[in-house]
């Protein structure tokens, strides 16, 4: 005897967070056809449901999700066998199947009558289905979210151990969540918190990989492995409310997914800082006797502040090229963070140095680009605070 | 031209992309009714249209009303080719058609496509202008309201109940015409919907002609079955029970129903004893007569909300008093319960008014299975019979005389075999078949019953008996009022031979001398004065008024037999040949299983037989309480037929004691401690016990009636005899019946006894199951092992995925099976899991325990005191009723029970109102007044606008703590959904399932543009699923239906506390804890 067909369907869908989650996870076997369906990439709705019958089709494919929640102790208490955990677990994994066409439009998810879900349920089910894994995020981060990507996700999860089908539905996320931005008009946190109907931090974390997938900052070199996931989506941050367009005013046509031109072409006068010598010692002069006696790392500081400055002001100077732009983080590091750390100053030694180097400037008589100066430099100097460490 | 249907096209939404090069759609409408289509502008490049068309309007006659459904059908434009159709969306109009239903219908409608299933949305608004129509020989039955729901609906009170009304129509199915064979699958799937559609309106309309000439206005027990009969044909039928319903004025049409179970049958009769519970909560009762009597009498259920003043309630029990009194010589008032210890001429009495009442109709039948309190007099037993027919091609649709003959010899044997059990009326009626190939099984079964005949025509009755027959008669509607109370009204009155409303319907209505078959008869445990059989069978639910002791739970008897293939007349014969043998071993199950829960009586019982072409399933399933009146159960004992030696004996014995454990076990589980009674077993004429009330009979087309003895020759029922395999197998099934897990009570009944504190959280599921018999050589026993598991593993796996509800009770938990194909068992279920407060229901149990000790001596002492207080001032009830006086004393004697009564019920009170609050965190919905509900339906009618209105579904006819304010009309839908691409939609399971789905989401869309937010006696039909895996196809036939409600929440201010019924006597129990 074998069961041919096991339904349960219920009026008001309630998942089980716990076998969501193991959805979430990939806890299937999702199978090598999934390579061929994806050039049909047309539809959403063909990709979804090719899944949906490699999921199904292979029954077997939910026997892990059914073994981790046998671990979990998932029976205790209930009278209940493993064949009837394998049914709910099938059951669940339907249903989230069906919703995952409606999740990708979370807006659909309100006011589609398909199935009838809690509200506070689709607040769950959306928050859950866009989280990601930071592993993963770090190691795409920066990349374009195209095919060519995707196609490297294999790697991507060996390396990181998270399934490839839970990387491939963060890497969709990301895509998707792109593409619908890409196109709006207005603040790029508030555009995703509306499509996607996600929650402030969330939303705040796909601008920042909408942010750097826009503007391909590289972030996979060696020297930027020690930072995480939310060093960058500080930094991504700092950028899009000060150095884009939409920074200085929302009712912009364009969106705040780039970097303000005007901006950093206006970045090129600071050079004058190390050009002009009088300038440079000037300066120096009044970031030493603003800082002597206050730090141990005075002599480090003073040694070192014409090659510190010409790192900060160099990188300025060759934002206007986009090639540039991508290294600006690794640029931050190798100019201005490695020194400093060789040199072991503290995250305090830090705070003081870029407090008063930014200060400093307005001093200066020759030197008119207070308000570049400080645009600049307060993004500059919280990026760098926050990169500062181990 | 008596009616013109409005129609508008507002917009659409989540189109399908049906042009691949823009990813966009040019989509446009076809709204079609009868023969008139009109068509929109083609709303080009979008996914979400905004049509905003202008109203089409239709003027068409009202008959066409009735019979067709608006069809609206979306499509593509398409310059160069054809359009190709998006999907259609089908709306029956006939809620708009009563002035008590719905007035307009709008919102958003899931578009639906027969393979490709729901593709976007489409909002509709209809509307109907209707011309009065005054002439009598018209074809329409428009406004005649359709229930579902198998009881008088909560917010209606039923004057009169007419009987019984059916009808049938045949046709051919589309699916068989030649012309299937050059149409497209779609095609050929509208087809049959339009067609079923068009039937079912047909069907609603001639039933609706007859409830009409009845001269009803309403449908209450509606229950609507397709056969689809294959090459033959395809017959639509239904059944129900015609009522004059009044509508009760909305504001006391307080139908709380915090208790469910009064509620139904409290607002549908006058009763005094609800009455006297009024001044409760009133607090000044010095003007009882105060408002005239009207002719509408509305009456407050138990649990009336306070706001009602109180000089209103007064004046409603006056009125209703008064009338109680006009009405009763010509109701018939001596035809009532009162079957005195010498009740032979009483009886005969009762017997021949309610014979007048009832032999003018043809069939003494109801469908309901929940009577108005009064009601239901006695109870004979269930009555079934079944008929195994062979197909032959329906000839004349216009005249389908074959079937209707069938059902006609079907109804009469019903018939008689109920008057051979001493009853006139036929309860719970129910009708079914089963079909494979050209063979079909036609069955009905009902309970046999003994009516008050109040209830029917009036001019059938006349002024029943003498004066003083007059006078012992307690008003006739108090039998229905809780235990207590009905028990105090009755003594007050002075009648203390009267039949007390908790047992009076398990006193037997057949003649002692004369019993139809060998049974035993006891007295009454409840009230000492009338015979009752040991063990009662019935179709119906638990009386509200019936005193329980303990738990009901789920009782399941489960048969799967094998079958030699055959064809026509051979098949046919051998499967009548089978039939009496299954009903019987079903019957021994149910029985066995029974006593091991140490309960007498079974509610809602429904045997079902399907046939296959090689086997034959049959799944019985009913409620098992413990009756308090009737006689505790005996044990079971075992007993090897051949003593040998001593490992068998040792074997018999430890059976015999897992037996012991098992129904020790139960006895806890089910919280059945009845009090210790003396056994007196009375004269019973034949001493053999009979294992049954069940009384039916198996006939072949052949019309011969074989009857079949149950007696079981002279055996003891309680004995079994292990003598051959057959019966360890028995004890086998017995003992595996897994045990429920903790905090799961079942049944498939409304409600359950002995759990009062319902929360509002409920969730309805539907559950299919198909099995693969990959055995081939299986034999009976082994079939059966592997159909009692295929059951007990689904019963087991809700438990597990209902787990988040627990403390919780599945309810309704109706079983549908099935063998569509050789080889293959289909289980179906739908059901509702409803939570219930643990920390007062335990509150509860440990009152009815701590009560149930005290129970016969508390209740002694309130009888007495109010036979006391009423002897004295009683007389001028003697005098012939309906003088002015006997009102006022009616009144009166009433005020002072109800100082005594209203004592009791404060201390009641007090404890359930700490209940109440407890529980009302938990209540999560805002009521949504009917008011509110139209002004929100206005904002939602804007295109991708406010939310999806919730809409709840339950297959009971009530949702707890909601108070159904409005019935918007009958949910009918049948649906097709097939599949070219099996694989590529999950499987077989991931199919049905998004289909299960979408029939949901359609009958929620439905009831949401009616305006509705619940359906109630939501049932799904049919289920016909037929694959071809190979082919990669799959077809799926679902008829769902269901009553679109309108409710509104209790708020706790208003939920007055449950009084809790089911005879549980609750106040003395409440007043033992205090």
């Amino acid at each position: 005897m074998s069961v041919e067909l096991d339904v349960f369907v219920v009026n008001t869908t309630i998942m089980d967070e716990e076998v969501y989650q193991l959805w979430l996870d990939g806890y299937t076997g999702l199978g090598h056809n999934i390579n061929q369906l994806t050039h049909i990439d047309i539809l959403d709705t063909v990709i979804h449901q090719s899944y949906e019958s490699c999921y199904l089709s292979a029954p077997s494919s939910v026997n892990d999700a059914v073994k981790v929640r046998m671990e979990g102790g998932v029976l205790e208490g209930c009278e209940a066998s493993a064949e009837v955990l394998h049914s709910d677990t099938m059951d669940q994994y339907r249903t989230f199947q069906m919703c995952e066409r409606l999740l990708h439009s979370p807006v659909k998810l309100a006011n589609q009558l398909l199935f009838q879900i809690p509200p506070h349920r689709q607040v769950m089910l959306i928050e859950r289905y866009y989280a990601f894994d930071s592993v993963f995020v770090r190691e795409v981060l920066g990349k374009k979210l195209s095919k060519g990507t995707k196609k490297d996700l294999d790697d991507v999860s060996a390396k990181t151990g998270v399934t490839l089908k839970s990387c491939r539905r963060q890497f969709d996320n990301f895509k998707r969540v792109f593409k619908v931005v890409e196109e709006l008009k207005g603040p790029l946190v508030e555009n995703i918190r509306q499509h996607f109907l996600l929650s402030d931090k969330l939303a705040r974390d796909y601008a920042a990989i909408v942010f750097f997938a826009n503007n391909r900052f590289e972030t996979g070199k060696k020297k930027l492995h020690y930072l995480t996931f939310q060093d960058f989506a500080f930094c991504a941050g700092q950028l899009i409310s000060n150095w884009t367009v939409g920074a200085l005013d929302n009712m912009v046509e364009d969106m705040d997914v780039d970097l303000e031109k005007e901006f950093l072409q206006d970045l090129k006068e600071l050079k004058i800082l190390i050009t002009d010598r009088d300038l440079l010692d000037q300066h120096k002069s009044l970031v030493c006797t603003a800082l002597r006696g206050k730090t141990k790392a005075f002599n480090e500081m003073e040694a070192n502040f014409k090659n510190l400055s010409r790192g900060l002001v160099n990188i300025a100077a060759k934002l206007t090229n986009t090639k540039e732009v991508r290294d600006f983080f690794i640029d931050l590091v190798e100019k201005f963070i490695e020194p400093c750390r060789s040199d072991k100053w503290t995250a305090g030694d830090m705070r003081l140095y870029l407090t008063h180097y930014t200060n400093s400037a307005h001093v200066l008589d020759t030197f008119k680009h207070q308000v570049v100066w400080d645009r600049y430099m307060g993004v500059i100097k919280s990026c760098i605070l926050k990169m500062y460490h181990d | 031209m008596p009616g013109k249907l409005k129609a508008k096209i507002v917009a659409g939404r989540h189109l399908p992309v049906m042009d691949r090069a823009s990813d966009l759609t040019d989509a446009f409408v076809e709204v079609k009714f009868g023969n008139t289509t009109f068509k929109t502008d083609v709303y080009p490049k979008s996914l979400n249209p905004q049509w905003n068309s202008e109203w089409f309007k239709f003027e068409v006659d009202d008959e066409d009303l009735q019979d067709e459904p608006l069809q609206i059908t979306v499509l593509d434009h398409d310059t160069y080719s054809a359009n190709d159709a998006i999907g259609k969306v089908y709306i029956d109009i006939d809620p708009l058609l009563s002035s008590e239903a719905a007035t307009v219908i709008s919102g958003w409608f899931p578009i639906y496509d027969t393979i490709h299933g729901i593709r976007g949305e489409i909002n509709v608004l209809v509307k109907v202008d209707l011309f009065n129509d005054l002439n009598r020989f018209r074809q329409s039955s428009c406004g005649v309201k359709f229930f579902c729901t198998t009881s008088i609906p909560r917010c209606y009170r039923a004057a009169l109940v007419h009987g019984f009304v059916e009808e049938l129509v045949v046709n051919e199915d589309p699916e068989y015409q030649w012309i299937d064979r050059i149409r497209t699958p779609r095609a050929s799937n509208e087809a049959r919907q339009r067609l079923i559609s068009l039937m079912s309106g047909e069907l609603q309309r001639k039933i609706g002609l007859k409830v009409l000439e009845m001269g009803g206005n309403a449908v209450v027990g509606y229950l609507q079955c397709f056969d689809l009969e294959g090459e033959s044909g395809l017959v639509v039928r239904a059944i129900g029970t015609a009522c004059t319903l009044d509508k009760l004025i909305p504001g006391s049409a307080s139908n709380t129903n915090t208790h469910p179970n009064t509620a139904p049958a409290s607002n549908a009769c006058n009763s005094p004893s609800k009455e006297i519970k009024e001044p409760v909560f009133s607090e000044d009762p010095t003007h009882p007569l105060s408002v005239p009597p009207t002719p509408l009498r509305t009456l407050p259920s138990s649990s009336s909300p306070p706001p009602f003043s109180p000089s209103k309630l007064c004046s409603r029990q006056s009125s209703s008093s008064d009338t109680d009194l006009s009405l009763t010589p010509k109701m018939g008032m001596g035809s009532g319960i009162s079957v005195g210890k010498e009740a032979g001429p009483l009886k005969t009495l009762l017997r021949q008014q309610a014979q007048s009442a009832l032999e003018q109709r043809e069939f003494p039948f109801f469908t309901l299975t929940c009577f108005p309190p009064g009601f239901l007099v006695h109870i004979g037993g269930v009555v079934s019979a079944r008929s195994v027919k062979l197909l032959d091609r329906i000839h004349n649709p216009d005249e389908p005389e074959t079937r209707d003959a069938w059902w006609e010899e079907i109804r009469q044997e019903i018939k008689s075999h109920a008057k051979a059990l001493g009853c006139h009326a036929v309860v719970g009626y129910s009708e079914s078949t089963t079909i494979c190939e050209e063979v079909c099984i036609l069955s009905a079964s009902g309970t046999a019953a003994m009516l008050n005949p109040r209830f029917m025509r009036e001019g059938c009755l006349d002024a029943g008996g003498s004066d003083q027959r007059l006078s012992r008669q307690p008003p006739l509607g108090m039998v229905g009022s809780e235990r207590a109370e009905g028990e105090v009204s009755s003594s007050w009155l002075g009648f203390d031979d009267a039949s007390p409303p908790s047992c009076g319907f398990c006193h037997i209505p057949y003649d002692e001398f004369n019993m139809p078959f060998p049974a035993q008869l006891t007295y009454c445990y409840h009230c000492r004065r009338q015979k009752v059989p040991d063990v009662l069978f019935t179709t119906i639910d638990l009386p509200a008024e019936a005193a329980v002791t303990g738990k009901g739970c789920l009782i399941q008897a489960r048969l799967c037999r094998t079958k030699k293939k055959a064809q026509g007349e051979v098949n046919a014969t051998a499967i009548s040949n089978l039939l009496p043998f299954m009903e019987y071993e079903l019957h021994t199950q149910l029985m066995n299983k029974l006593k091991l829960r140490c309960m007498n009586a079974l509610f809602g019982l429904r045997i079902q037989i399907s046939v296959g072409e090689n086997m034959l399933l049959g799944l019985a399933s009913a409620t098992g309480v413990y009756l308090s009146a009737l006689p505790a159960p005996g044990g079971i004992q075992i007993a090897g037929k051949t003593p040998s030696d001593l490992s068998y004996d040792q074997h018999i014995s430890t059976m015999q004691k897992r037996i012991n454990d098992t129904i020790a076990m139960n006895k806890e589980l089910y919280n059945i401690h009845p009090p210790e009674c003396i056994e007196e077993v009375v004269g019973s004429p034949i001493p053999d016990r009979q294992r049954s009330r069940l009384f039916r009979s198996t006939s072949e087309s052949s019309d011969e009636l074989s009857e079949l003895d149950l007696s079981h020759g002279k055996k003891d029922a309680f004995v079994l005899e292990i003598d051959d395999t057959d019966a360890v197998e028995d004890i086998q099934s017995l003992l595996t019946d897994a045990p429920m897990p903790a905090g799961f009570y079942s049944c498939n009944t409304e409600v359950m006894p002995g759990i009062y504190n319902w929360t509002s959280g409920l969730q309805m599921f539907t559950s299919v199951r198909v099995y693969r018999l990959n055995n081939a050589n299986l034999t009976n026993q082994g079939l059966n092992k592997i159909f009692t598991d295929l059951c007990e593993n689904l019963l087991k796996s809700l438990y597990f995925k209902l787990r988040s509800m627990i403390p919780c009770c599945l309810c309704h938990l109706n079983f549908t099976v099935a063998v569509p194909e050789e080889e293959l068992i289909q289980v179906a279920v739908t059901a509702v899991a409803m939570s219930f407060d643990k920390e007062t229901q335990l509150a509860a149990d440990k009152a009815l325990n701590k009560g149930s000790g005290e129970n016969e001596e508390q209740l002694q002492f309130s009888m007495e005191l109010c036979g006391e207080s009423t002897s004295s001032n009683n007389q001028p009830t003697a005098k012939p009723s309906g003088l002015p006086e006997s009102a006022m004393t009616h009144s009166s004697s009433r005020d002072r029970c109800s100082t005594w009564l209203e004592l009791l019920r404060l201390k009641a009170h007090t404890i359930r109102r700490g209940s109440v609050k407890t529980t009302s965190s938990s209540e999560r919905c805002s009521p949504l007044p009917e008011v509110r509900s139209r002004s929100l339906r206005s904002t939602r009618s804007l295109p991708c606008g406010a939310p999806v209105t919730v809409v709840k579904m339950t297959p009971l006819s009530f949702l707890p703590r909601t108070r159904i304010v409005k019935y918007l009309g009958i949910i009918n839908m049948f649906f097709i959904r097939e599949t070219t691409s099996l694989r590529e939609e999950g499987g077989v399971s991931g199919f049905l399932h998004s289909f299960i789905a979408e029939v949901f989401a359609m009958v929620r869309a439905h009831v949401a543009a009616l305006g509705g937010n619940a359906v109630v006696s939501y049932s799904m039909k049919e289920c016909v699923f037929m694959e071809n895996p190979n082919k990669n196809q799959a077809q799926c036939l679902i008829n769902v239906s269901g009553d679109a409600v309108i409710f509104v929440r209790e708020s706790d201010q208003e939920a007055i506390p449950p009084l809790i019924t089911c005879g549980q006597t609750s106040t003395t129990g409440a007043d033992g804890t205090t």
